[in-house]
């Protein structure tokens, strides 16, 4: 080695200028969700409980409209019966959430990961990109199609909603934004817990397990405690009617929004402290 | 260019790699040696920035692996046979490797072709066999054209032919100028592809030398010897500080003099030889000699349990 100015052994062959970014990464992860069955699997399931679900729910509201009481026809939601679908659909969305993570730490692929990438934050970055723009255009469509499916069932024997009715469009888009956050809230969880099996408990637990101890707390707590709780934030989001003890939609939406920014921050953080 | 200095890795309170320093250099097929447990996979993880040393630093390039621009375009690793998603496929698999380093579509297909994975690039990798799996890890490696190469155990898994491909493959990228750094535990394996060895026991530095020089210094090397009148032979030999053992075979084992001294004391006697011949001790032998007391026995209650209670 003559007199260079790096002393070390040269770069092999010619290294383009800058070095890898974002654009190669966010192009890498779509690759990797597309090239997987589950992914296909998981948005499949996310259209056919949300969609089908919400129809079922209103079919079945419109053939028994008759017999349904004073109390419960002075209640009915046509909004919220058509998008009931969405509260299954979340468990879909969430699993895909998760997978995205967990399933580079049970193949080992995470190591390739970091090796092409050992700025890990980077690649938190990209992942919640792409998953969260396919989630998001997934949710809103499948949000937007319950709906009108929902209220074209009902119409012959039910009241409907219109898109252009009080409180309506908020409700349909907040549906679709809800599964959204949820998905970034299960990918969060999923670089926090890094094993499928763990990281899918965390996810089910914080949305159908919490709400039943929060209802076996005296209800002078369970009131306050249980607005906090993902499942009541959605519930609010899907309906037009207001809801008791629960924040106003967007306030709700915002909570979530913060739980899942706490678990992605937090998993970015462990991602550059802990060994791959 | 790998340099490695004091670099250090513990596990709880298992020390996996302990102060180790060492050199690997372009142009050579380097082969790290060691036990199985040695802290061979630790430290090519460290090299390859998967985990942090609690102490002491490696650089590629005379860059922290986090530090290099374009990594897989720098440094390509085999690190475990099979670290893929069983429902992708090998050409899927490269693809958003390719992606993250900005590394053209045609050279995927280039790899994909040199490894003969060719037919199976578009199946899902689930069905592969451990040997083609090794196969688009080596692809994996080699795809953004590194001057730096790491292998963990390559031939593992790999029938014959595979390992004879593996074997020119290392030598022929070396010969290119490249950094070709190879572990195994196989001293034979090492000695028909490696220039230089790294040799490791319990996460320390046994040796760091040539190839040749290794069975060279090896206390296995001796002298046969057979004579008609062995007895006064044996005798004259330990007064002269030799070490002798005498087989059933009638050959005489003598450690600690050469070939031209005993012929010479046998001349002075005189007695008759009819056999006189150095043997050199197998490589495998010169790696058990290095590596003997620092086997690790990996599951022994004994080490464990009780030092961590007295610890307390």
């Amino acid at each position: 080695m003559s007199a260079t100015a790096d002393t070390h052994a040269p770069h092999w062959g010619e290294l383009p200028a800058g070095r890898y970014g974002l654009g190669g990464l966010v192009a890498s992860e779509w690759t990797k969700l597309r090239s997987v069955r589950s992914t296909v699997w998981t948005l499949a399931l996310t259209a056919v409980l949300g969609v089908g679900l919400g129809a079922i729910a209103a079919a079945t509201t419109a053939a028994r409209w008759s017999q349904l009481s004073f109390v419960d026809k002075l209640t009915f939601d046509p909004t919220r019966t058509s998008l009931t679908g969405l509260l299954f659909a979340q468990l879909a969305v969430g699993i895909l959430g998760v997978l995205v993570v967990s399933a580079e730490y049970g193949t080992g692929t995470i190591r390739a990961t970091f090796s092409a990438a050992p700025r890990r934050p980077l690649v938190l970055v990209a992942k919640t990109a792409v998953y969260g723009a396919v989630v998001l255009v997934v949710g809103e469509l499948v949000a937007f199609v319950a709906f009108f499916l929902g209220q074209a069932l009902l119409k012959s024997a039910a009241p409907t909603a219109a898109i252009g009715d009080p409180g309506v469009a908020r409700a349909v888009v907040g549906g679709g934004l809800y599964l959204f956050v949820l998905g970034l809230l299960a990918l969060g969880i999923a670089t926090l817990v890094r094993h499928t099996a763990g990281a899918i408990s965390v996810f089910v637990a914080a949305l159908l397990v919490l709400p039943i101890i929060v209802a076996a707390l005296p209800s002078s707590i369970g009131n306050e405690v249980g607005r906090y709780l993902p499942a009541n934030i959605g519930v609010v989001l899907l309906s037009v009617h207001p809801q008791a003890n629960s924040f106003a939609p967007w306030t709700g939406l915002l909570v979530l929004a913060g739980y899942a920014v706490a678990a992605l921050v937090a998993g970015g953080v462990l991602l550059v402290r802990r060994d791959a | 260019m790998i340099e490695a200095r004091g670099l250090t890795k513990r596990y709880g309170a298992k020390v996996a790699v302990d102060d180790l320093s060492f050199d690997v250099r372009p142009g050579i097929v380097t082969g790290f040696l060691g036990p199985n447990g040695s802290g061979k996979s630790t430290t090519m993880r460290l090299v390859m920035g998967l985990d942090a040393p609690d102490a002491g630093q490696v650089t590629v390039n005379g860059r922290l692996y986090r530090d290099l621009p374009w990594p897989l375009r720098e440094v390509g690793a085999l690190l475990e046979a099979k670290a893929i998603h069983p429902g992708r496929s090998a050409r899927a698999h490269l693809t958003m490797l390719a992606q993250a380093s900005s590394i053209p579509a045609r050279r995927v297909d280039e790899v994909i072709e040199l490894v003969g994975l060719s037919a199976v690039a578009r199946q899902r990798a689930g069905k592969f066999s451990l040997g083609m799996g090794q196969r688009l890890g080596i692809a994996a490696a080699l795809l953004g054209d590194p001057g730096v190469l790491l292998f963990d155990e390559p031939v593992n898994g790999l029938d014959p032919d595979g390992i004879r491909w593996i074997r020119n493959m290392l030598r022929s990228l070396a010969a290119e100028g490249r950094t070709v750094f190879v572990s195994s535990h196989l001293m034979s394996e090492m000695a028909l592809t490696a220039d230089y060895v790294v040799v490791i026991g319990k996460g320390r530095l046994i040796a760091s030398t040539a190839v040749g020089d290794l069975t060279a210094g090896s206390s296995r090397r001796y002298v046969r010897v057979r004579s008609p009148q062995l007895a006064e032979l044996r005798a004259a030999l330990e007064r002269d500080g030799a070490s002798t053992d005498l087989g059933d075979d009638g050959v005489l084992s003598v450690h600690g003099l050469d070939e031209v001294a005993i012929g010479e004391i046998a001349a002075a006697i005189p007695v008759v030889l009819h056999e006189l011949a150095p043997q050199s001790a197998s490589l495998e032998e010169a790696f058990m000699d290095l590596t003997g007391d620092s086997v690790e026995y990996r599951g022994d209650p004994a080490m464990a349990g009780p030092t961590r209670g007295a610890l307390r």
